[in-house]
């Protein structure tokens, strides 16, 4: 109960301190993005106009999020070291793996405003956009029958929000999360923020081949030695990033199953658990 | 490399492994929900560039997707078809579940594409002017059959490929087939079945087929008997000497109306 509290304390340092960096003026980029991109496209047709729309925004929303995750993550640990409000962390009777705990929860909790933030203006941009739609297509169809209306109707709303929208932008959060993990991992044995950020961005790359890595090297198929040892340290050291990317598939219409869904996110989970120990493990026997 | 940092990267790889199960799994649960099938081969390598192709790998298909779309609409703009096909080709790649992109697609070539090349006034030889309009229609049906074969999980893409193959290629055999398939869907509109029924008539000797598919239509309830319907039926039992007590006009639930 009490390294509850220890870690609750932390956590919501973090975050105040994460806000006071003004962090957040990346939403008015966003915001600019959705926006401006809503009022460039109007000359399309109203399919292609919401197509672009989900496109952007949760491409947008996939950026800043995963940037967001590796910046704040890579730098809070460098910071605190010259800061030294790490020792006077430490000092007390906090035990490492809380300290670090925290600090994780409090950049979980950063992210998860920040998509929370960037979702609702993004909804908001369909749902206006939706509803100029609808009204166009009513006026339109003014003289049609009630089915051909439906029909039209129907067609609209079809290419706006879909319920499939929401379990794709909490998978952008899990892929967040996970690299906001890695990139503390990384972190507890960099020697400085630029090391782990340049580290967090190449394992970001290579984790998105590692389900091509994977299937090469598990196909077994008859290749030089080397290059299979080269996909097996691959597909064992690197994350399966390319697993979390469902959203490119939702936005055109492909529905996500629960099963499908609970799945990402256990591995997710796993991944973010597995880091975490080892950051854990890691930073407990680092001299500071 | 101190001990720890060792056994923290041998752990690591032994977690990788424990894993490894559960991310085939997921991989073919993905892939049979069709999620992740794009193939990012050295063909798209070459036509998005390596920046583009970067950012295709790293999980930004579709903003790299809408960014090349607004380019073709750009190119529509300055009426470059070729350069249009060429976009519609990578985004289409790109996003391969994406409907509207194949419907677009589709719609651009055979429509406005054809249309352009038929009235090309900087092409004399009128042959080659047809020529080129029926490559532009042919280069539209193929993007609905790619798209169908990409989306065999919905109708949409066949009615527009119905539509083409009726209003473009004038092939109503296949247009009937198409139509059908359309009409096969339980969330397809009830007009997909209809129109089998219409194109299945003007099919070369599938009249008789027709006409019982399209009274089976009739028999379904008010829903179906639209005015077309009926005087094609009408029609039909005229032609194919449906004795008259057979006829729609005689049934009883006729009579009611």
């Amino acid at each position: 109960m009490r390294l509850a509290v220890v870690v609750w304390a932390i956590g919501r340092n973090t975050l105040t301190d994460l806000v006071r960096q003004k962090v957040f003026y990346f939403l008015l980029i966003f915001a600019l993005l959705v926006i401006g991109n809503s009022a460039f496209i109007a000359k399309l047709s109203f399919q292609e106009q919401f197509q672009m729309l989900k496109d952007i925004s949760l491409g947008a929303m996939s950026v800043f999020s995963s940037l967001l995750a590796i910046l704040a993550t890579a730098n809070f640990l460098p910071k605190d070291m010259e800061d030294r409000t790490i020792y006077t962390i430490l000092a007390k009777p906090v035990p490492r793996h809380c300290y670090l705990l925290g600090k994780l929860c409090g950049i979980l909790a950063l992210l998860a405003i920040a998509i929370l933030l960037m979702s609702g203006l993004f909804l908001g941009v369909l749902w206006l956009g939706e509803s100029t739609a609808l009204a166009e297509t009513r006026a339109q169809f003014a003289s049609a029958s009630p089915e051909d209306l439906a029909l039209a109707i129907k067609e609209v709303t079809a290419s706006t929000f879909n319920a499939n929208l929401l379990p794709g932008i909490l998978i952008i959060f899990i892929k967040a999360a996970l690299l906001a993990s890695l990139t503390l991992f990384i972190s507890t044995f960099a020697t400085s923020s630029i090391f782990t950020i340049l580290m967090a961005v190449a394992l970001y790359f290579i984790g998105h081949l590692q389900a091509t890595a994977r299937e090469y090297w598990l196909s077994g198929v008859d290749v030089d030695w080397w290059s299979r040892l080269l996909t097996a340290i691959v597909a064992l050291l690197f994350p399966d990033l390319q697993a979390f990317n469902l959203t490119d598939d939702i936005i055109a219409g492909t529905a996500i199953s629960l099963k499908l869904f609970l799945g990402t996110a256990a591995l997710g989970g796993i991944y973010i658990a597995v880091y975490f120990a080892l950051s854990a493990f890691v930073f407990s026997g680092r001299e500071l | 490399m101190k001990w720890r940092q060792v056994a923290a990267v041998l752990l690591l790889a032994l977690c990788g492994a424990a894993m490894l199960p559960l991310q085939g799994r997921l991989a073919s649960a993905a892939q049979a929900a069709h999620f992740r099938k794009t193939s990012l081969d050295i063909g798209l390598r070459e036509r998005i560039g390596q920046a583009g192709f970067l950012a295709a790998l790293s999980g930004f298909r579709s903003p790299l997707a809408a960014i090349l779309w607004i380019e073709a609409h750009s190119a529509w703009e300055n009426t470059e078809w070729g350069r249009m096909a060429g976009l519609f080709d990578t985004v289409t790649t790109l996003q391969p579940r994406s409907l509207t992109y194949w419907d677009m697609a589709s719609w651009h070539m055979a429509w406005n594409a054809s249309i352009a090349a038929l009235q090309n006034e900087k092409q004399p030889s009128e042959a080659l002017r047809i020529k080129a309009q029926r490559e532009y229609i042919h280069l539209g049906r193929d993007f609905l059959e790619r798209g169908i074969k990409n989306n065999p999980d919905r109708y949409q893409l066949y009615l527009q490929l119905a539509v083409l193959l009726r209003d473009k290629l004038e092939d109503h055999c296949a247009a009937s087939e198409s139509f059908a398939k359309a009409a096969s869907f339980p969330d397809a509109p009830s007009y997909a079945a209809r129109f089998a029924g219409y194109e299945l008539a003007k099919c070369p000797g599938r009249e008789r087929d027709a006409y019982e598919k399209l009274r089976a239509l009739w028999v379904q309830g008010e829903k179906q008997r639209l005015p077309s319907l009926i005087n094609l039926l009408r029609d039909m039992e005229i032609r194919l000497d449906i004795p008259a007590d057979e006829r729609i006009d005689s049934t009883p639930a006729f009579r009611q109306n």
